[in-house]
């Protein structure tokens, strides 16, 4: 595994590859097996994000490392219809699509660092990142 | 692939082996409900020892699967949930309330009997 790669979103299958890779690049980088279901976990909410809001986007993976911490920064891109009211969706248990609207405000609950750029019609960026605890 | 249902008795029991997409989930329900019907069987049990990532997806489906049971009269009891999936669950603010739990399906087993007063 390179410490930076992709895979595509626009099948429902890809749904588990995407939650696949997460958890083996989690594991391979450390995480306990906690942080690793924390992840795959986190990347199955936002690969299903994108099969079900903006029907095809990209979910990238990338090793990050600083002087004295190392993580997975796993960011979610798609350029479908963008999210018009982000404290909305940030809302426990707000759903438009009949789940169960857990999604974004578990993502980050899950996760480390949280990040959403969003424009309507132009699409979304998620970025969210897990340390590996030392 | 289906996930397979087996009879013993007038149970139903099934243990999750592969990682679950959202087709096979929602496949599983279908077929688990007609398994009851055509059964009669009063009581399942789901053992999910070997499942290590339940979404938020595949928990409504499971949550479903029970409700819809308990409507056709058949208790469903979830057993082996492994540590790490119910430490994400509650992170993810799935509490997943009014459902039976146990440790394994030994455990399950006992508490059908005890819920099914056999």
């Amino acid at each position: 595994m390179t410490p930076q790669s992709f895979v595509t979103v626009y099948k429902e299958w890809d749904i588990v590859g995407a939650r696949q890779i997460a958890r083996e690049m989690a594991k391979e980088l450390g995480f306990n097996v906690v942080d690793q279901a924390r992840i795959a976990t986190a990347v199955s909410e936002l690969a299903r994000n994108i099969y079900l809001y903006a029907k095809e986007g990209q979910i990238h993976y990338e090793v990050v490392e600083t002087m004295n911490k190392k993580g997975l920064c796993v960011r979610a891109v798609d350029t479908g219809p963008g999210i018009k009211d982000i404290s909305l969706v940030m809302q426990d248990g707000y759903s438009t699509s009949g789940g169960l609207g857990a999604g974004l405000p578990g993502v980050k609950r899950l996760m480390d660092e949280f990040d959403i750029q969003t424009k309507v019609g132009e699409g979304t960026t998620i970025t969210t990142t897990k340390w590996v605890r030392l | 692939m289906p996930i397979p249902i087996l009879k013993l008795h007038n149970y139903l029991l099934i243990s999750i082996q592969t990682e679950i997409d959202d087709q096979t989930a929602i496949e599983f329900q279908e077929d688990l409900l007609d398994k009851i019907h055509k059964t009669g069987a009063s009581g399942v049990v789901i053992d999910l020892t070997s499942v290590d990532i339940i979404d938020s997806f595949i928990a409504k489906v499971l949550g479903d699967v029970v409700a819809m049971s308990d409507l056709m009269g058949a208790k469903v009891v979830l057993t082996g949930i492994q540590p790490a999936v119910a430490m994400t669950l509650i992170e993810l603010g799935i509490h997943l309330q009014n459902i039976l739990t146990a440790l394994d399906l030994e455990q399950g087993l006992i508490k059908l009997h005890q819920e099914l007063g056999v």
